[in-house]
């Protein structure tokens, strides 16, 4: 017997993560019941690719590597959220959602170590012999 | 700055262990002052989750730089989140004096 299972969801890519955890409304009337809008990494992305790096929905998507229709609908759920958090006074928490991390590994050419360039770390050199001869590769 | 190295035992001239969660030692070397230190992995044999508890203690004894073989998906994605550089050498019979040499090298 075959059980019917939901198709499983791909994961969708996103280069910068949120720096923050969350907005909080100010001066708000009725302090005592805020509620929480939950914005998912990959709709911060979207609204981030879309609204703020200008760029349109078919480039967008490629970069996450999702479709152009699946983009669309979560950008669409992205900006209904945000509006939703304003007009009814909510916070905004990030959660997680179904993000894939596009960590970028780099490759040494002259010592063939592969390393993770962290972003608090600013350095573009080798972190074993210091030489600058390095590519980043896509895994 | 703190760099670890795994190793597979104690020593400078043991050789260096490709796996993280699961290697025998850490080397730490703290480069301030040149100290070198060997720490044991108490979660090498634990069922489950021992790149994730390394990776934990790699933040608590806060190391900016791991050099290993290989690293699972929830040590990458915690180290990641911790703002640990994460080295990866193939070289499996490296002894872990020769790493800290090709380290010092540079400086």
């Amino acid at each position: 017997m075959f059980t019917r299972m939901p198709r499983q969801r791909r994961l969708r890519k996103v280069v910068s993560p949120p720096k923050f955890k969350g907005y909080k409304p100010y001066g708000a009337r009725k302090q005592s019941s805020l509620q929480e809008e939950e914005l998912l990494y990959e709709e911060y992305e979207a609204l981030k690719l879309a609204d703020y790096d200008l760029m349109n929905h078919a480039e967008a998507a490629m970069l996450m590597g999702i479709s152009r229709a699946t983009f669309a609908r979560i950008y669409e759920s992205a900006r209904r959220k945000l509006a939703r958090a304003f007009v009814e006074t909510k916070e905004i928490r990030m959660a997680y959602g179904h993000a894939e991390m596009d960590e970028d590994w780099y490759i040494c050419n002259d010592c063939f170590a592969r390393f993770t360039i962290p972003s608090q770390v600013s350095s573009d050199h080798c972190p074993l012999c210091s030489s600058v001869n390095i590519v980043s590769v896509k895994s | 700055m703190k760099v670890v190295i795994t190793s597979t035992s104690d020593s400078l001239t043991s050789t260096f262990d490709r796996r993280f969660g699961r290697t025998a030692w850490f080397c730490i070397l703290d480069t301030e002052d040149d100290a070198i230190r060997f720490i044991p992995n108490e979660h090498l044999n634990a069922s489950n989750g021992a790149g994730l508890k390394a990776a934990e203690m790699m933040g608590e004894l806060k190391v900016s730089k791991v050099i290993s073989g290989d690293f699972g998906p929830k040590a990458k994605q915690l180290l990641d989140k911790l703002g640990i550089q994460m080295v990866v050498i193939d070289e499996a019979d490296s002894l872990v004096q020769e790493i800290i040499e090709r380290l010092n090298y540079t400086k």
